[in-house]
């Protein structure tokens, strides 16, 4: 598949500060691809410069083939979104829609055509004369995304435009946005720190930090495989247990525990006796009857029960730490109980301690 | 009894009730009528006097109403008035005046919010080092630069004419409201200004189109600063205009400090009132919009 958006060895600097360094992206026609990571790792930045808002200290960019390094934001063939709307206060929705139209010297009978479409698209007819201080959050957001439309480009970038929405609201939205990417078929790029948006809307995911690309996959992959300590710590809510301790042949051992590996399917050949990290999602550790016949079973004391209706989350102490344990649907636990526990090594994470690489 | 017995959460409820004469109200208020009689009371001897015949002034009564209210001080002051040779009132002085303000009002205003635009959007290599300069303009005494502006004006051959003293009055503007336009385009949210570029919107499309509709609380501000400020302006009239072409601030002083045969207090504050009009037709014209935009430009540095 042609890509249509690539990035070559980016680079930018805001003065002595390196927000980008070398960044290789490519992303293929039709592609939903998330950038996630947590604020200040540059990926707002990445997005500014692939729309042309900023201009790169080095590097090329890429839109259908074409070097749009040095072109202006109007002429890469994008729309964007942003997180405060940015409506155009003083112009009803209609206007904000065709303002873009306007420059671009399309005839006016097309404009109208085009604004129509679009308004029926994202059911926004009936507010087009409005100016967008008498609309809700949510509706601006949809002429936001109207006004990225109307331009008929093929690479949409949106940047976090959920984060101003309330939680139902949001989830509403992403829904659609889904929605509409399986309908349109457009490239899309988009810029989130919530990882559940990231999960649900990405055919990949790029996990940014420090202005690098730390692991670039399927949502599916990036939960399955993390690729380092960073990226399964990031990624996963609740967070994932680390333990820290010594990895000897097919043995982790650490100060509360050792489990037998043998079943964990390592990334690398390289099974040598060393300091490791060792992960396991909260959801995968199983209680109570589940626990027995796992290739690790113990019991741990009950610290703090969560209960968040569809599940619970239980906090034990176990191996010297605080640890978080989901079980399903609403848990009898009580707090200073015993909890039989166990996982297994299918399920595990090992992470070598020094480079936090996947073993 | 029934009563009590349903009110059974008996205690405060519902507002605090106030009291009307409370001690700070009797401060705060008495502090306001203090203050505003000592701002007042000066502008109402100058009203009542110049309604005043000059017999009825010399018999002393400053504060004492006009026994015969005569308009004819006011009639004086404004065309008939001498200063030197001329005896055309202050008329002519307002006319000056008004010459003088329009054209500097909207080439300053003009200029600084283009400056300002420039300067908060489209910030350029040293874009900063540039307003810091601009800014240190601000604090410069204005007496430093009188007589190297007089040679300035002289070469460009402006010197008397009514542009010369546009220009200074243009130049001089520029820091403080540069500065004002500065900090309101700041704090218009950047993404709007992203959003017009990705629309495909220029430099002067999109301070048209976008900044400018935006921006009136600001305009509001800058035309009452500079009206107020080139209109009081005494300094710069004096010195880079000639006596056909003073404003009406210099021509209301030849007019008081005239040596020439009796004083007429009456003409005197007729002539000072009616130079004051137009300032302060202004404030009571814009009160709430003043203060909405200087809060709207001071905030952000």
């Amino acid at each position: 598949m042609a890509n249509s958006v690539e990035i070559k060895d980016l680079d930018l600097n805001f003065g002595s500060v390196k927000v980008l360094k070398q960044l290789n992206l490519e992303v293929a026609e039709g592609e939903f691809l998330v950038l996630l990571g947590s604020s200040g790792c540059g990926k707002s930045t990445l997005l500014n410069c692939i729309a042309g808002l900023l201009d790169v200290s080095d590097g090329q960019i890429f839109i259908k083939g074409e070097n749009v390094t040095w072109a202006e934001p109007s002429d890469r063939g994008i729309g964007m979104v942003f997180q405060s709307y940015a409506l155009y206060p003083q112009m009803t929705v209609r206007g904000n829609l065709s303002f873009g139209l306007k420059n671009a010297k399309v005839p006016k009978a097309e404009i109208a055509k085009r604004v129509e479409r679009v308004a029926d698209v994202l059911q926004i007819e009936a507010l087009l004369d409005r100016k967008p201080g008498a609309l809700s959050g949510g509706q601006r957001q949809r002429v936001a995304i109207g006004r990225a439309l109307v331009r008929d480009v093929d690479v949409f970038l949106f940047d976090e435009p959920l984060s101003n929405l309330d939680a139902k609201l949001r989830t509403d939205l992403r829904v659609e946005l889904k929605r509409l990417h399986q309908k349109l078929k457009n490239t899309m790029i988009y810029v989130t720190h919530d990882q559940v948006e990231a999960m649900t809307l990405a055919d990949r995911i790029s996990i940014m930090k420090n202005g690098l690309i730390e692991q670039l996959d399927t949502p599916e992959m990036i939960y399955a495989k993390p690729c380092n300590k960073y990226v399964a710590d990031f990624i996963g809510s609740p967070a994932m247990n680390l333990f820290e301790g010594q990895l000897e042949g097919t043995t982790f051992t650490c100060s509360g525990f050792n489990v037998d590996v043998t079943g964990y399917e390592f990334a690398t050949q390289t099974r040598s006796e060393a300091a490791a990290w060792l992960g396991i999602r909260p959801e995968h550790i199983l209680t109570g009857e589940a626990a027995e016949g796992a290739t690790y079973t113990g019991t741990a004391e009950i610290d703090i029960v969560e209960p968040m209706g569809s599940d619970t989350l239980v906090w034990v102490n176990f191996a010297g730490q605080s640890v978080r344990v989901r079980t399903e649907g609403q848990s009898p636990l009580k707090s200073g109980e015993t909890l039989t526990l166990g996982f297994d090594a299918a399920r595990l994470h090992l992470f070598d301690h020094k480079t936090e690489i996947r073993l | 009894m029934a009563d009590i017995s349903t009110n059974s959460a008996a205690g405060p409820r519902g507002p605090k009730p106030k009291k009307t004469f409370s001690r700070g109200n009797i401060f705060l208020y008495g502090t306001l009528i203090v203050v505003s009689m000592y701002y007042l009371l000066p502008l109402y001897v100058m009203i009542v006097t110049s309604l005043k015949g000059m017999p009825e002034i010399r018999m002393g009564n400053v504060f004492g109403p006009p026994m015969e209210i005569t308009f004819e001080p006011w009639v004086k002051a404004w065309s008939e008035a001498c200063t030197g040779i001329n005896c055309d009132g202050l008329s002519r002085g307002f006319g000056n005046s008004v010459r003088i303000l329009i054209p500097s009002i909207l080439l300053s205003i003009a200029i600084a919010s283009i400056n300002g635009y420039a300067l908060s959007n489209w910030k350029f290599k040293g874009s900063e080092t540039f307003f810091t300069i601009l800014i240190i303009g601000a604090f410069i005494p204005y007496q430093t630069m009188l007589y190297p502006i007089v040679i300035m004006l002289r070469e460009i051959g402006l010197m008397g004419s009514i542009w010369g003293l546009v220009l200074v009055h243009t130049v001089f503007g520029m820091p403080i409201l540069t500065l004002l336009f500065r900090n309101y385009f700041t704090s218009i949210p950047e993404e709007l200004f992203k959003a017009a570029r990705v629309d495909g919107a220029g430099f002067w499309q999109i301070y048209f189109q976008i900044m400018l509709p935006m921006a009136l609380p600001i305009f509001v501000v800058a035309i009452i600063l500079q009206v107020t400020g080139i209109w009081n302006d005494f300094l710069f009239g004096v010195i880079y205009t000639k006596p056909a072409t003073y404003p009406m601030t210099v021509q209301l002083n030849n007019i008081v400090n005239s040596v020439q045969g009796v004083k007429e207090y009456n003409v005197n504050m007729a002539a000072t009132l009616l130079t004051g009009l137009v300032p302060l037709i202004i404030y009571f014209a814009s009160g709430k919009l003043f203060v909405r935009g200087i809060a709207a430009g001071a905030v952000k540095g």
